[in-house]
């Protein structure tokens, strides 16, 4: 079952996806960063801004991701983990973090990314470690705006990051709850 | 250039007394200057290599190091004056040794941004400098990276000094 899935990315990051120099990719996004960094001065403010702005991205990007990999429903939350990390985050990304610490009733679950090509060369500064910045935060507004696109209301969250001194890279997903259809305001 | 000079002598009372016989110390210093000759990282290295054996053995009195310090600042500044001149002349970055000071000489090696390093030693291959110039060179390009770096501000980063030490004691 995981294999297919890899296979799957792997062939949408070959052939379909249009790809960018990963460094001009790298210095955007830091400079972003940087530049909230400057206009907010309080870190949480910062972390916020970016699960914002990564919810905003999410939202669209769920159905460039559909339209790529033309895959039906997941049948449990599980396999909405594999199908995240093995296609999603390797189609826009090219990196496959691994799926783990799934919780028993399978509502929860781990990602942990070996390399993140957000982060390359990144120096925190030592105010940003006292704080709390987790410089990654778009990827977590990501993954809430995409899910909630096809009715999942997840909490995601960063655990622990290497640019903060830890050893591993990790982001933690919960299901709160799948969403129901609901009636557009002003129809009845 | 004169602004420089007076910045780095009002520091130090010592620049013209003590002696300069102090030249059995085998230290060499680093220095990476910005583009407004403001100085962004420093360091010495007590060079293990070269097989100096010093007269007497006695460590260096802690007033005399700071003499040490401020003439070094000293000799740096007034080299970036000879850096300025052969800039114009080569289209090499690594400009060798651009002055002599007493038994000391000056290496420089100037980036592409402007950003002139310079290392103050004793006699040394030019092999081993160079190598030791492109290391610190690279590193400084991984720091400008940095999106949090403000380029020609000063480098306060701890990974970045171990990094130029380890690369100072493999060359130097």
């Amino acid at each position: 079952m995981a294999k297919q899935y890899k296979t799957l990315g792997d062939d949408i990051w070959k052939n379909k996806v249009e790809k960018i120099n990963a460094e001009l990719f790298t210095l955007t996004y830091g400079s972003i960063v940087a530049q909230l960094v400057k206009d907010y001065e309080d870190f949480s403010e910062v972390n916020k801004q970016l699960e914002k702005m990564g919810y905003n991205i999410g939202t669209r990007l769920i159905e460039d991701f559909l339209a790529r990999s033309a895959v039906g429903r997941c049948q449990d939350f599980r396999e909405t983990a594999e199908m995240v990390s093995k296609v999603g985050f390797k189609m826009f990304l090219n990196i496959t973090p691994a799926v783990t610490n799934i919780s028993a009733d399978g509502r929860e679950f781990s990602l942990v990314l070996d390399e993140n090509p957000l982060a390359e060369c990144v120096e925190l500064p030592d105010q940003a470690l006292v704080d709390e910045l987790w410089y990654s935060n778009i990827l977590c507004g990501v993954l809430r705006g995409s899910l909630e696109m096809v009715q999942m209301q997840v909490d995601a969250f960063f655990v622990t990051d290497t640019l903060r001194g830890d050893d591993i890279t990790e982001i933690r997903v919960k299901l709160v709850r799948y969403l129901e259809e609901e009636v557009p305001a002003g129809e009845d | 250039m004169n602004a420089t000079h007076s910045s780095s002598s009002s520091g130090g009372s010592g620049i013209g007394s003590g002696p300069l016989g102090y030249g059995n110390a085998p230290t060499c210093y680093f220095v990476m200057i910005g583009t407004k000759d403001n100085p962004i990282y420093e360091a010495e290295f007590i060079a293990v290599n070269t097989a100096r054996s010093s007269s007497g053995g006695a460590t260096i009195p802690e007033a005399k190091k700071e003499e040490f310090r401020h003439l070094n600042q000293f000799i740096a500044h007034s080299a970036l004056d000879m850096v300025e001149d052969i800039q114009w002349s080569t289209n090499q970055m690594y400009l060798k040794s651009i002055d002599k000071f007493n038994e000391r000489f000056i290496s420089a090696y100037l980036t592409a941004g402007n950003i002139k390093l310079l290392l103050l030693h004793d006699a040394k291959s030019e092999d081993a400098i160079r190598n030791f110039f492109n290391d610190c060179y690279e590193l400084y390009i991984k720091t400008l990276l940095n999106p949090f770096y403000e380029p020609n501000s000063i480098i306060s980063s701890a990974a970045f000094d171990t990094k130029v030490r380890l690369s100072a004691k493999r060359y130097l």
